[in-house]
């Protein structure tokens, strides 16, 4: 085992073998353990109900797909995906509108109180959304727009922006201002430099925010289940908790469907991990 | 800066303003209200402080808070776990890009998934189980999630297990943005890799390590409702209930939303608390110039 860094030549060479021999150890230890839930779920999806009770960690054999169709009768988690990208994509679309407009003047504008309200929003980062959920349910209750995409558009907007302003502020700051003053010399309107300078310079972020806020409202499970109680209002993560206790008897058809369930975040991660690693670590330091 | 009209920034604001003042400032101002009514529908008479008197007489409330308290052991078991893989990643082992790609995907799972797989596994005659038999440890094939004793010890593995990835991937970027001369200079003096560990490396991490030590506490108090809800519904009995499942149970199975306040109001309050330490930490994370 080596490692990329030169090693100083008085180390004796023995030991740094046992070291390096341990440090291998322990990162393929932790591997294993990460991967463990992952194989057990892929291998049990494609087992018969006997298979997995005669043995639950061999490869299956034979191979058997009948339990995604279990899982996929009825066409229910077709419409628990659909119910989710279009939240996911209103969500993300609108909080990044409002937050891109909003970042701008903090970015780039003067005004009383700016310093304050940010601090605020940088605050609201950390507020749990189980203690706005209550009021925020009476208040769809009265407005009637419980169990509609609009009201459950509208309050993953709301929790997304705090985070949104605060990446897209830090991140305007950073374009150079001869450029925004060489856009004011050509005669660019205020909002002329907003959409034609500074948002497509700032693709990275623009990508890093999207992944971030998709992952968020995809990944959530308690405002789902609260403002959209609605049998066909349900969302992947609402829809494969039931599955999950209702198949809890016929573990292949339950694994077949969690597997299903995180195929497309899995897919995506495979083909963009800088931006999933980039992003998640930018969203809790800063942009 | 810009030289604009005087509203010009507020136009600008405007939206996202209304968008913060419907989701986040109306319903921090009102849990005060509802904690102190007792609602019937929108709104119910003023009763004072009844609700919170309620929930300190509850024992199922502190039954809530203790787990929470319980689970805050996890907070130094993250910490410990992730530096220890961050660093050994740091040294470029081999293949370490794949091993960080790999350990941050439990992170990218959605907690129901990780839920409903991992409590699968670990049932009475689940795979965990039969992999231990298999093993000869046959007094370790344990009734981990039905058994009120183990069941949050259970569900506490599983959040370490999701959430570990981003430890790794926090500190990992901090190291990763460290002078690699200090470490060089150390070596060069013949310090050992214990001895650079404790006195170059982790000095330089002291930010972000109290920095992931406050969010994990936030975590631990009031982000775990979905792990609970998936994997045991707070049962069995009430071994597994927490302060967020508490509130939903009430606000929504219940329909007491003035007991649910006075609970979101008490969570409200502690995650106050540390946003100040969280700030402050960020802030030294940030002068400690993470790329």
């Amino acid at each position: 085992m080596t490692t990329a860094v030169p090693v100083p030549p008085r180390k004796p060479p023995r030991r740094l073998n046992w070291t390096a021999v341990a440090k291998h150890g322990v990162l393929l230890f932790a591997t294993v353990l990460v991967l463990l839930p992952g194989y057990f779920m892929i291998i049990t999806a494609f087992k018969t109900q006997a298979g997995y009770s005669l043995n639950k960690f061999d490869f299956p054999h034979p191979f058997f797909t009948g339990n995604f169709v279990t899982a996929m009768r009825g066409g229910r988690f077709f419409l628990w995906f659909g119910n989710s990208i279009i939240l996911a994509v209103g969500a993300v679309l609108l909080s990044t509108l409002v937050s891109a407009l909003a970042a701008y003047a903090f970015a780039r504008m003067n005004f009383a109180g700016r310093n304050l309200m940010l601090a605020i929003n940088t605050a609201l980062m950390v507020i749990p959304p189980v203690v706005m959920l209550i009021p925020l349910f009476l208040l769809l209750t009265r407005i009637d727009l419980v169990s509609t995409y609009p009201g459950a558009t509208l309050v993953y907007a709301g929790l997304l922006t705090p985070f949104s302003i605060y990446l897209l502020t830090n991140f305007f700051r950073t374009v150079p201002h001869e450029i925004v003053e060489s856009a004011l010399m050509d005669g660019a309107s205020t909002l002329q430099i907003l959409a034609l300078i500074l948002l497509p310079l700032s693709g990275p972020a623009l990508v890093t925010l999207i992944v971030v806020n998709t992952l968020w409202v995809w990944n959530d499970l308690l405002i789902a289940l609260v403002l959209l109680p609605q049998d066909n209002m349900r969302t992947l993560m609402v829809g494969i908790t039931v599955f999950g206790s209702r198949y809890n008897n016929d573990v292949p058809v339950a694994m077949a469907g969690m597997l299903l369930a995180s195929l497309p975040m899995i897919l995506l991660y495979l083909f963009g991990q800088r931006y999933f690693i980039r992003g998640l670590v930018a969203g809790a330091l800063k942009g | 800066m810009l030289r604009t009209h005087r509203l010009t920034p507020f136009l600008y604001l405007a939206p996202a303003l209304a968008l913060l003042l419907f989701v986040f400032a109306y319903p921090l101002f009102a849990i005060f209200d509802f904690s102190l009514r007792r609602i019937r529908g929108a709104t119910g008479p003023f009763i004072g402080p009844e609700n919170y008197r309620q929930i300190f007489k509850d024992d199922v409330f502190r039954e809530a808070v203790s787990h929470n308290a319980q689970l805050l052991l996890a907070v130094p078991i993250l910490v410990a776990i992730s530096l220890l893989l961050a660093v050994l990643l740091y040294e470029r082992a081999r293949g370490w890009q794949i091993y960080r790609n790999i350990l941050f995907v439990p992170y990218i799972l959605a907690v129901p998934v990780v839920g409903v797989v991992l409590s699968n596994m670990l049932q009475r005659n689940g795979v965990t189980n039969a992999l231990l038999r298999a093993a000869g440890l046959d007094f370790l094939a344990l009734d981990w999630i039905g058994s009120a004793r183990r069941a949050l010890w259970t569900v506490m593995g599983v959040i370490i297990w999701r959430e570990m990835g981003f430890g790794i991937v926090l500190f990992l970027a901090r190291l990763l943005s460290l002078n690699e001369e200090i470490q060089d200079a150390a070596k060069i003096d013949g310090a050992g890799w214990w001895q650079r560990l404790l006195y170059v490396t982790l000095p330089q991490m002291r930010g972000i390590v109290e920095f992931y030590t406050v969010v994990s506490i936030i975590t631990m108090l009031a982000w775990v409702f979905s792990y609970v809800y998936v994997m045991t519904r707070g049962g069995p009995g009430n071994a597994t209930q927490i302060m967020e499942l508490y509130i939903y149970n009430f606000a929504f199975r219940n329909s007491l939303p003035g007991i649910a306040s006075a609970v979101a109001v008490i969570l409200f309050v502690i995650t106050l608390a540390l946003i100040v330490p969280l700030f402050r930490f960020r802030a030294r994370t940030e002068m400690e110039d993470l790329g």
